[in-house]
């Protein structure tokens, strides 16, 4: 993958109208089309706003709870919608890759690319409810652009990763399926952060080593409110804090090899 | 040759393919085959060392039998396939249409997927605008563009992915089969479309089962048989010889056929009725003897006729009317006929025979295609059935 490559004209055409076409089947024979993009998250947020504010109270220490947990999903479904596109996509498009020869990876990045759009709906939808709720907003707020394009990198590389691999074993969907089920309650969502401090703050540590983690609490102490346990308020080593962005790299470097490797071969295994 | 002039090179080109023998690709499969130390698969080898060059401006032909390793061939040279050895170079922008409306999406408007498609051939946003009343206009498809593809016909679908097609700006383009669909009327259109490409001195490589095809467009030709190639040249011997070698497994397989009707099929009438002819392949100075066997089961006196078919027309009828055929009861009798090639025109034949009762000319036993032969020359002069001569006279 040359980087002329990537930019190059005829590349772009095609991923931008890739991009339009995933964006045109998502909500293709729905009565309320896109406008899911938008009441989506806004039902989410009612139901958490219910079941964790009114009934169960967890989190009763933290401002602006209901806010806190939308952030956290909206990102966490970034995620999973983004890995999970990923991984379908080059099957799903395998009549394509049999007839014409493209780069390969402009159908895992536009894969990826409409579930990034509707991140960004989604996080003007959070937007609106961080405003109705006063949340008093610092120029700290800016940092959530580079931590979505952080977790956009994490999840592409995670996509090319899967997508190759799912060319060859299709069991890999269902052990991610497993595997995301698991790291849901691995990644500090639902529950604050404190919980696991309280036991054990090198426990607290590992979990905020994954990616995600890192950046669901870093967008809520941007946006939502500065009482949120952030792997910078829990640990002062340097080498401790760049733990999730070393496994960035190395899932990035790791997978644009297997990836680059294996789409040579992709027209004739699937 | 100087290396400008060649739009194509390809240098011993091997592509084999590993089958998965129960085909599952999953991991549990993977892991029992580790564990019995078995393969799993099976190698199945389409193109072994292949090596052919491609001038520019050529439109060049490749034939061969289905499994032959034409379509690889093809995914090959468009790069969607990586060559296991061996080198496939392309001077210029290859633009291939192994299928037509490549990423078509029933979901989307007719409009929708002209600008998914284009943006396939490499065409921009802004550059589909400019041409899409071209495409609207070739394919009459005016009031149906807004309309979701799974709404049209399948006739619609090739004739929308066809006039994008040949919107397409390249310098070399790779045709399958694209004759192969489509009725009368959209042949005519691909002919035409063809014409123009020559005229344009494009470089074009036609895969195709159509030998009028090649001979009416190509000016170089290649065979391939079992992943090699067999001969590679002139568009008219190559046609010729893709000819011959389908007779050969035509003819094995109406033999069986044959067989098997002789054997439950209890005409009371004639049994054994078969046809022989004495070579396959013939050139136009020749004389073919076609011999007819049969056994009479009830006692008439019969006649023979036979239609001579080329491209599925009757080219020629005769019956043995004038003559007295040996009529005795329960023996096998031959008759033969000299055939003058003379007046036909090169191309692939095939014999319809027939039995009648000679007084009322009822039928009571027909074979279809029970022989075939080629008729070869190598002009490009004449066409249709009948042969020509070039009697032309320059008057005035």
């Amino acid at each position: 993958m040359k980087l002329s490559n990537i930019i190059s004209r005829k590349n772009r055409i095609l991923l931008a109208e890739l991009v339009r076409t995933d964006f045109k089947l998502r909500y293709q024979a729905s009565t309320l089309g896109y406008l899911w993009s938008i009441l989506s998250p806004l039902f989410l947020f009612a139901i958490l706003y219910i079941v964790f504010d009114k009934f169960l109270g967890i989190g009763k220490g933290i401002e602006h709870f209901p806010v806190y947990l939308l952030l956290g999903i909206v990102l966490w479904r970034f995620f999973t919608e983004a890995t999970n596109n990923g991984l379908k996509a080059i099957i799903q498009r395998g009549s394509l890759i049999r007839k014409i020869n493209f780069p390969k990876y402009i159908i895992v990045v536009s894969g990826t690319v409409s579930s990034f759009i509707n991140l960004l709906i989604n996080l003007g939808v959070v937007l609106v409810f961080i405003l109705i709720n006063n949340v008093e907003l610092t120029w700290s707020a800016l940092l959530i652009f580079p931590l979505i394009i952080e977790l956009y990198v994490f999840a592409l590389s995670i996509a090319f990763l899967l997508s190759a691999m799912n060319v060859f074993f299709r069991d890999i969907s269902y052990l991610w399926d497993i595997f995301l089920q698991a790291a849901f309650y691995a990644t500090p969502i639902l529950y604050p952060v404190a919980f696991i401090l309280n036991k054990s703050e090198l426990a607290a540590q590992i979990v905020l080593f994954n990616p995600v983690a890192q950046v669901i609490q870093d967008s809520r102490f941007a946006l939502v409110t500065k009482n949120t346990d952030t792997l910078w308020s829990i640990s002062n080593n340097a080498i401790t804090q760049m733990v999730p962005f070393v496994i960035i790299v190395i899932t990035l470097i790791a997978a644009s090899l297997y990836f680059k490797k294996k789409s040579k071969l992709f027209a004739e295994f699937i | 040759m100087k290396k400008d002039l060649i739009a194509i090179k390809v240098e011993g080109l091997t592509k084999s393919f590993k089958i998965p023998l129960d085909g599952s690709s999953g991991i549990k499969q993977k892991i029992i085959n580790i564990t019995r130390n078995k393969k799993g698969y099976r190698k199945f080898t389409p193109l072994n060392d292949i090596s052919f060059t491609i001038k520019k401006g050529e439109f060049f032909g490749i034939v061969g039998k289905n499994g032959s390793g034409k379509s690889t061939l093809l995914k090959s040279i468009a790069g969607i396939y990586t060559p296991e050895k061996g080198a496939v170079h392309v001077n210029g922008l290859l633009v291939p249409f192994i299928e037509l409306g490549v990423g078509f999406n029933p979901e989307l408007t007719g409009r929708e997927n002209v600008y998914l498609n284009a943006a396939l051939l490499g065409f921009s946003r802004k550059e589909t605008v400019n041409i899409y009343k071209d495409i609207v206009d070739f394919a009459e498809l005016h009031e149906f563009m807004e309309e979701q593809l799974k709404n049209y016909s399948s006739g619609m679908q090739v004739r929308l992915a066809f006039s994008i097609a040949i919107q397409a700006k390249g310098d070399v383009l790779l045709l399958d089969e694209v004759l192969a669909v489509g009725d009368a009327a959209f042949q005519q259109k691909c002919f035409d479309y063809f014409e123009y490409l020559k005229k344009e001195n494009k470089t074009i490589i036609l895969v195709t089962h159509s030998m009028d095809a090649v001979k009416r467009f190509c000016n170089r030709a290649m065979l391939i048989e079992k992943g090699r190639v067999k001969i590679i040249g002139d568009p008219a011997e190559v046609a010729d010889q893709y000819s011959v070698d389908n007779i050969d497994v035509k003819h094995k397989k109406n033999e069986a056929k044959d067989k098997d009707k002789d054997n439950d099929n209890e005409n009371e009438y004639v049994s054994e009725l078969s046809a022989s002819i004495d070579k396959d392949g013939y050139e136009r100075n020749e004389t073919a003897k076609l011999t007819l066997t049969y056994r009479l089961k009830s006692n008439f006196i019969p006649a023979v006729g036979l239609t001579i078919v080329k491209d599925g027309r009757s080219a020629a009828e005769i019956n043995s009317r004038p003559i007295n055929i040996p009529s005795q009861q329960n023996s096998r009798h031959s008759v033969s006929l000299d055939i003058s090639l003379n007046n036909f025109t090169q191309g692939l034949y095939s014999i319809d025979i027939v039995v009648f009762i000679k007084d009322t000319m009822r039928i009571v036993e027909s074979r279809r295609k029970v022989v075939e032969f080629v008729v070869k020359d190598d002009d490009r002069v004449h066409g249709g059935v009948i042969y020509l001569h070039d009697d032309w006279v320059a008057v005035d």
